[in-house]
């Protein structure tokens, strides 16, 4: 029931936000990420973005992945 | 962006971390004489690692044990029975997750008093019983506000519209969980022996980080906050092997992406504001103080609790295993009922209705492999 779904904001306004999710879209609350801005992806929960999504944060953590992974065909 | 949320599934990516994963639990068994014991703690995370295969691919190298973390499976039978029974009275409108909605009540399930003429509807947001609300402003709406500290605040939220809208016709039935106090009891009973813990990646956007430091500084416990893709719970298991064999307790975000060190703190003063600790009863388990979140009493209005009356009997006993799987002393299929009496089609307990449930995922999943 955690569960959360990551979506492309593609319009916002004071309170909401139209958000992409997987090619539909949706309304979602952002009072928990009033800093959102348009092309940010978040995390929605029942209606709600609870998170943006920190693309710099996510890259780093591939890249890391990506290199644990690597070390195992040497 | 969408390239790097892509990659979170890669096969090849995955298929590197399992054997890495495999590599590093062989080197913790050749040095205990035993598997590492990792629990998971939110059911979105149980479901994932059933769904993926990732636990059917990690048996006899990691142990991976199911944790408190499905709402639905921790609510105590009374507290299903008592949100049941809301269902009777005229009027009324009930509105709930989905999740709720083919429990096994004592007598009957929501489903069942729906089919016998209750009205109920399942909701994707807490904010969808507001509108159905505005629009039956002759009938009591009522919402079932489950779920742990991922949920809590967008309940805080619709109480918050609410109120501001002066909604007289609108409350909540209220059984919230917290994290923390139930770890604590997990951790102090040690029926289970653990090595790590996978923190729940969603609850953690609203605690944060520093919202585990007790599990270090008190119980020595490590853990990594993980995502939900198979590559970022690979990349968590890696991490808290890694810990482990370094002997290092440390709690790591490897979800860093999504969660901050101090939490969302809008989400945190949303919850304080409108709501207060209580002592919650969670099934298998009994009551536990202060792990609960209910309505403050200057927003009683809104707490369905005070504006109807409900009594319900000690609930119908059965040989469901429910409470022991939840606190991962059993399986699902140590269960008698699992998979007999006890099936998604026929389900006795919450851990086979719920699509975050231990015994949903173990026999969607899990069956053909006889993985525990």
């Amino acid at each position: 029931m955690c569960m959360g779904v990551p979506a492309r904001v593609v319009e916002r306004g004071d309170f909401d936000a139209w958000v992409d999710v997987m090619g539909s879209r949706m309304r979602v609350g952002i009072i928990f990420v009033p800093e959102v801005r348009v092309g940010d992806y978040v995390i929605v929960h029942a209606g709600q973005a609870m998170s943006v999504i920190s693309e710099e944060h996510a890259k780093a953590s591939m890249e890391a992945w990506r290199l644990i992974a690597d070390a195992g065909d040497s | 962006m969408r390239e790097i949320l892509e990659q979170c599934s890669d096969p090849v990516l995955g298929r590197k971390l399992l054997d890495r994963i495999r590599k590093l639990a062989e080197e913790y068994k050749d040095r205990t004489g035993r598997e590492p014991a990792f629990m998971e703690v939110c059911g979105s995370h149980t479901m994932a690692l059933a769904r993926t295969g990732i636990k059917a691919l990690l048996r006899g190298h990691v142990k991976l044990i199911s944790g408190p973390g499905c709402p639905v499976c921790v609510t105590d039978q009374k507290d299903i029975d008592a949100m049941i029974q809301l269902a009777d009275g005229d009027g009324r409108i009930l509105c709930t997750f989905g999740d709720m909605m083919r429990v096994p009540g004592s007598r009957r399930s929501l489903m069942e008093a729906k089919a016998e003429g209750a009205d109920i509807r399942p909701v994707y947001s807490p904010d969808d019983a507001l509108k159905i609300a505005a629009g039956n402003p002759d009938k009591e709406v009522i919402f079932l506000g489950i779920g742990f500290e991922t949920t809590i605040p967008v309940l805080a939220a619709t109480l918050k519209a609410a109120k501001e809208r002066g909604m007289d016709n609108f409350s909540m039935w209220m059984t919230t969980k917290l994290v923390e106090p139930v770890l604590r009891v997990l951790l102090e009973s040690k029926e289970v022996r653990l090595d790590g813990l996978i923190l729940p990646g969603h609850v953690s956007i609203v605690i944060g980080r520093k919202g585990y430091r007790y599990l270090t500084e008190e119980y020595g416990m490590p853990g990594v906050i993980s995502g939900f893709e198979p590559v970022q719970i690979l990349a968590g298991i890696h991490r808290l092997l890694e810990l482990v064999l370094a002997g290092r307790a440390e709690i790591v975000n490897e979800y860093s992406g999504v969660v901050r060190e101090e939490g969302n703190i809008r989400a945190q003063q949303l919850m304080e504001r409108y709501l207060e600790p209580v002592d919650e009863a969670w099934r298998g388990i009994g009551v536990i103080p202060k792990s609960g979140l209910d309505i403050r009493p200057e927003y009683a209005h809104l707490n369905a609790k005070r504006r109807f009356s409900i009594k319900v009997e000690e609930p119908r006993k059965t040989k469901c295993r429910c409470g022991e799987i939840i606190r991962g002393v059993a399986t699902p299929p140590e269960c008698p009922l699992f998979g007999k009496a006890c099936t998604p089609a026929r389900p006795i307990g919450p851990c086979m209705v719920s699509s975050e449930g231990s015994c949903a995922a173990h026999y969607h999943y899990m069956e053909a492999g006889d993985g525990s």
